[in-house]
């Protein structure tokens, strides 16, 4: 039993490890709004990345809709419909539109999720109090692995 | 004057993005209330509106069911707040033994004021809205406490000036001693605040007409406050409608009646001139 705890303690160190390897938010580097490579280190998982379009900060489908999504009410109509997107980008474009839209669509109305600095009056989430403390960024490197790699199921 | 040129380019992105779908409009439908007050819902833009040719009330904008509960004021249940503004309106408070009829008469008379608030006030040197005349009179005229300003009382008041100027013209002046106040509004309406930085005019300019999950956004006009909403059930104040849309871009919101506010306020009820006065509304 004490053997098998130091066991997962021992992965959950390894496992953070991992995290410390992600790319923070001010360090990612974009080209043409293109981000390279994997911003947790990671790859991403579709089957997350689903549920992060629908629920908490991700939420896509309040601008998006997406048809293999139909499973959950109300998408909205600010953005593009995202079906046929993972032929459209490739995986480098989609991480980038995903971490900071504005570096691919200067000035769009898509929020950045990748992101911590650079803004005016920031909250404490949907308080309407102001933020304390330093910022996490909408999504985390993860999630953004995540949703990128379920965008790329999006063809045609 | 953020976001400017952002609302223009994702507006184009858009059309682009949806293969040119026309989802952007309101409905046809036209509202008399009582069967004898007709209300203009649409109107040519007032001149200094940049990128926008027609306003609409927020009425055009929501489901046939809603709009119906505005149409009569026996279903309406905003005018519930109007008849305790009525008893207000002659009951004899503070030290100096007067109401608001014994300076205003029948509240009928007062048919036309709502439309022109906020305001300049020559004397105080400021812009006021309307609950800041209304605590002024309380405290100079009548020698009352002054109202909470989005408390009960007070936007029973508000509701019920705005009842008795229903299908007259919203008329905001915003030159002269008003005009820095309003440039001030007009640059909060355009800034893109929080961590999602939208602005009114992300939503309420570029994307009216459109559905943001589901609600389907209208141009953010104020012609009909205060607004009872079947969401929570009571009148809700324009401040208060100010504080939950910025809340929700995930900001540090202005707080209700402060400078930045009343700013907004003049400059978001200017962008309706021409618009009937439709308060007490009915919005979901
Ligand atoms: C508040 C609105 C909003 C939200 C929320 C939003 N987007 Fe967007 N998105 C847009 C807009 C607007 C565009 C169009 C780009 C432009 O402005 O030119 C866009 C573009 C895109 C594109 C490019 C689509 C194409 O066909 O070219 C992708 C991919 C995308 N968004 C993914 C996402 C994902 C994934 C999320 C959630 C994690 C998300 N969006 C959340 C508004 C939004
Ligand atoms: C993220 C999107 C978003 C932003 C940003 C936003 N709003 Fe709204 N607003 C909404 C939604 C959704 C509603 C409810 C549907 C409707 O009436 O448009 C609403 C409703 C309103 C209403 C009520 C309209 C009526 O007819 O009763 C007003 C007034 C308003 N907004 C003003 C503003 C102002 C001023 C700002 C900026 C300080 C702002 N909004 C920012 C989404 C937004």
């Amino acid at each position: 039993m004490r053997k098998l705890l130091m066991v997962s303690a021992a992965l959950a160190v390894t496992a953070s490890a991992g995290w410390s390897e992600a790319i923070m938010p001010a360090s990612v580097s974009f080209d043409d709004g293109a981000v390279a490579s994997s911003i947790s280190g990671q790859p991403g998982d579709p089957e997350a990345g689903r549920l992060v379009m629908n629920k908490g900060a991700g939420n896509c489908i309040a601008c998006h809709e997406v048809s293999v999504l139909s499973e959950w009410p109300f998408h909205g109509e600010v953005g593009p419909a995202l079906d046929g997107v993972g032929d459209r980008w490739s995986e480098a474009e989609l991480r980038g539109i995903v971490s900071n839209a504005k570096m691919m669509f200067p000035e769009t109305m898509m929020p950045s999720f990748y992101k911590t600095d650079g803004y005016i009056r920031p909250g404490n989430a949907f308080t309407g109090k102001a933020a304390e403390g330093e910022l996490e960024p909408l999504l985390t490197a993860q999630q953004i692995e995540d949703v990128v790699a379920f965008l790329l199921t999006l063809k045609e | 004057m953020n976001g400017f040129n952002g609302g223009l380019l994702s507006a184009l992105a858009l059309t682009v993005g949806l293969g040119g779908v026309a989802t952007a409009e309101p409905d046809d439908d036209s509202l008399t209330i009582n069967g004898e007050i007709a209300i203009v819902t649409e109107a040519a833009a007032p001149a200094h509106l940049e990128y926008v040719d027609t306003v609409y009330s927020g009425w055009r904008f929501r489901s046939d069911e809603t709009q119906a509960v505005q149409m009569d004021d026996f279903d309406n249940p905003g005018m519930l707040g109007v008849e305790l503004g009525i008893e207000q309106w002659s009951a004899v408070d503070g030290s100096e033994g007067e109401s608001c009829a014994s300076c205003h008469g029948d509240v009928e008379d007062m048919a036309g004021v709502k439309a022109v608030y906020p305001k300049w006030n020559e004397g105080a040197g400021e812009v006021r809205t309307i609950e800041m005349q209304i605590n002024d009179c309380r405290k100079t005229r009548m020698g009352a406490e002054e109202w909470k300003y989005n408390g009960g009382e007070m936007t029973n008041t508000v509701a019920l000036l705005a009842s008795v100027s229903r299908g007259l013209p919203v008329n905001v002046a915003i030159d002269g001693p008003a005009q820095s106040t309003w440039e001030k509004g007009k640059e909060i309406y355009y800034t893109r605040y929080g961590q999602l930085e939208l602005s009114c005019a992300n939503c309420h300019e570029d994307n009216y007409g459109n559905m943001i999950r589901a609600d389907h956004l209208s141009q953010g006009q104020i012609n009909g406050f205060p607004t009872y909403r079947l969401k929570n059930t009571k009148l809700n104040t324009v401040h208060d409608r100010f504080r939950g849309c910025i809340r929700d871009t995930r900001a540090h919101t202005f707080s209700v009646a402060s400078p930045e506010f009343i700013a907004l306020e003049l400059y978001v009820t200017s962008r309706g001139n021409g618009l009937s006065v439709e308060g007490p509304s009915v919005r979901n």
